[in-house]
């Protein structure tokens, strides 16, 4: 195993295309965001550069001041919004979320990206103002991460549905999902419940009930649930039940 | 004195003219769109989510899944972004490169050709339909000789492309491409001085340049516009630089232009694809992957890499922390998505049977639009 691994502290050996590091005011002027960074210059907090691809980190109440002075000097195509959730990001310190914004200016040719820190209480300005475009991206966001815009014309769910308890792509959201069967349909399920054994005439340890952090990628998840072993024992009774008609219908 | 009402009607999800789940909530004042809203994640199976618990080569599958019409594409589009995390978009071998660039062209073709049969029939034309799955069959026949699957391929590596090409390939492809420009006659002769055809597309869901940049449309919408933008040209990858083709542009920004530019670019595919042949027979054999550690823990930083996919744009955007071999974190930038958006203002004012031209000229998949 240790002559798969490759010696971990050598990074910026492996990528050659990379300059010498710059520092926070030569990047600020860089000339692709130079026009843009003299106008707002006080917003900008840091700035960082890897593979080629400038970060700018933004004041987050100013965010909208930001990209519009980008927009104005040529970046008038917003390319992507991500959010990032750094709470189990090693040696983190600061606030939870990020969002991502990149910009292509199609005079330059050239992308740059803008980035705000923000945590689940304070809300992220819209950019809908500044491009149409991000519209969804923000809803998307929103849907997975709970961070909030404000000043969205309709911030509401748009991947997951109306009424799903919880944000997926928050580290701390298990892999396996939450059962929000309580949630969805509370004429069928008692409050505090949801799916249960019996309920769908299976074996509580066939049924797709979330127990507990699923602990790592490879292990299949079955032997986890009906309390059963560490994974590497797989419960042999399930694997030799044949197969009837009443569970061909699940 | 008539009383007029505006009714609210569910276009989808269980509709074939939207494409797989596609749900639109129509507002309309007889058989006139007052206003739409698409209603999206159907089909959401939390990829971007599955990408943060699994190895870099463990992805690649899973990016099949998302526009599962172009999966070389999508393929490319992640190992290209890992590449440049890793800084080793440069060592890629030629005859590498020339697959994956072979692939993607071939896949450009058949998810064109795939368009434009649901297109064409979503508007009543049938025959379209019989006659490109024609051609569609020969590519993904080609396609299962080189890699086994003829939809979710897997046929790209992180550093390169897992296998050399069969014994005859390039031959067949070379049949194919000799052929292909007259499969295209064919399908312009049957549609693009059809009265009936210009009568459903010409005037239909314009898009203004500005409009179109607005709202961050990408691909042939956008190119329909009158927009000269194609990644392969702009911000060029793989051996892009060294093969001659055009970018096809609108002027009027409507469905019959982006129908146009739609087949103008399949010839221009088709014209690489015939470049390649000769190249590839000029690298040497077995050359096929940059050399790289068996185990991929790219360096701390971030990353945002697009390539041109037959439906736009499409990015990824990663962000490695450093210490492990998953990505912290990858979202993805899908063409579909963003270009579904603009739906709304394109299709307001416009009649309830228009609604399912403009659909089918945007040019979704749902896979990709909900991942």
């Amino acid at each position: 195993m240790s002559e798969l691994t490759p010696p971990s502290s050598s990074p910026p050996a492996a990528t050659p295309g990379a300059p010498v590091a710059r520092s926070v005011d030569e990047i600020k002027r860089d000339p692709l965001v130079s026009t843009a960074v003299s106008r707002v210059d006080d917003a900008i907090l840091d700035a960082k550069e890897f593979a080629g691809e400038i970060t700018l980190f933004a004041d987050r109440d100013r965010i909208v001041e930001v990209a519009r002075a980008f927009k104005d000097s040529g970046f008038v195509y917003l390319v992507d919004l991500a959010g990032v959730d750094y709470s189990k990001y090693p040696n983190h310190t600061g606030l939870r979320f990020s969002v991502s914004y990149t910009l292509y200016s199609f005079q330059k040719n050239g992308r740059v990206r803008l980035r705000v820190w923000t945590d689940e209480k304070g809300a992220v300005p819209s950019v809908t103002s500044v491009w149409k475009t991000a519209n969804w991206h923000e809803r998307e966001t929103y849907d997975m991460f709970g961070i909030t815009f404000s000043g969205h014309p309709n911030l509401e769910r748009i991947l997951m549905w109306e009424g799903f308890n919880g944000f997926p792509l928050r580290k701390d959201f298990p892999i396996r999902g939450v059962d929000t069967g309580a949630r969805i349909y509370p004429e069928v399920f008692p409050e505090g419940g949801g799916p249960k054994a019996g309920s769908t005439g299976k074996p509580a340890a066939d049924v797709n009930v979330y127990k507990g952090e699923w602990k790592r990628y490879g292990t299949w998840p079955a032997a986890q649930i009906g309390g059963g072993g560490n994974g590497a024992k797989a419960p042999a009774k399930p694997a030799a039940k044949a197969i009837t008609t009443e569970d061909a219908d699940v | 004195m008539f009383d007029v009402h505006e009714m609210e009607v569910n276009f989808g999800p269980q509709h074939p003219s939207t494409h797989g789940v596609l749900r639109v909530l129509l507002r309309v004042d007889g058989e006139r769109i007052v206003d739409a809203k698409p209603i999206i994640g159907y089909l959401h199976r939390g990829t971007e989510k599955l990408f943060e618990h699994m190895a870099y080569p463990q992805c690649v599958p899973h990016t099949d899944r998302m526009d599962y019409v172009a999966s070389a594409t999508n393929n490319l589009g992640f190992v290209e972004t890992v590449e440049k995390l890793l800084g080793i978009s440069k060592n890629i071998p030629k005859r590498a490169q020339l697959i994956r660039v072979m692939l993607s062209e071939l896949q450009r073709i058949s998810s064109h050709l795939l368009w434009l049969a649901t297109h064409a029939i979503d508007i009543g034309a049938m025959t379209p339909f019989f006659y490109t799955f024609r051609e569609r069959e020969q590519i993904l026949d080609l396609f299962e000789a080189y890699c086994g699957a003829r939809l979710t391929l897997n046929c790209m590596r992180i550093g390169g492309v897992p296998e050399d090409l069969p014994y005859g390939w390039l031959d067949d492809v070379d049949e194919f491409t000799s052929k292909f420009e007259a499969a295209v006659d064919e399908y312009e002769s049957l549609l693009t001085n059809n009265r009936i055809w210009k009568k459903r597309t010409v005037g239909i869901g314009v898009l203004s340049p500005e409009d179109a940049i607005e709202w961050g449309i990408t691909g042939p919408p956008l190119r329909g516009c009158g927009v000269e933008w194609d990644l392969r040209r702009k911000q060029p990858y793989e051996c892009y630089p060294e093969l001659e083709f055009d970018v096809p542009v609108g002027k009027n920004g409507d469905t019959y232009d982006r129908y146009l530019v739609r087949m103008v670019e399949m010839r221009q595919s088709n014209r690489i694809l015939r470049q390649c042949i000769p190249l590839i027979k000029e690298t040497p054999e077995g050359d096929l992957k940059a050399k790289i550690s068996k185990v991929i823990r790219p360096p701390e930083g971030e990353v945002y890499h697009s390539i041109e996919s037959p439906k736009g744009e499409l990015g990824y955007y990663i962000v490695s922390d450093g210490k492990t071999q998953n990505a912290y974190r990858c979202h993805v930038r899908p063409p579909s998505f963003v270009n579904l958006q603009a739906l709304p203002a394109m299709a307001k004012g416009h009649l309830v049977s228009d609604l399912v031209a403009l659909i089918g000229t945007i040019d979704i998949v749902l896979g990709e639009v909900d991942r």
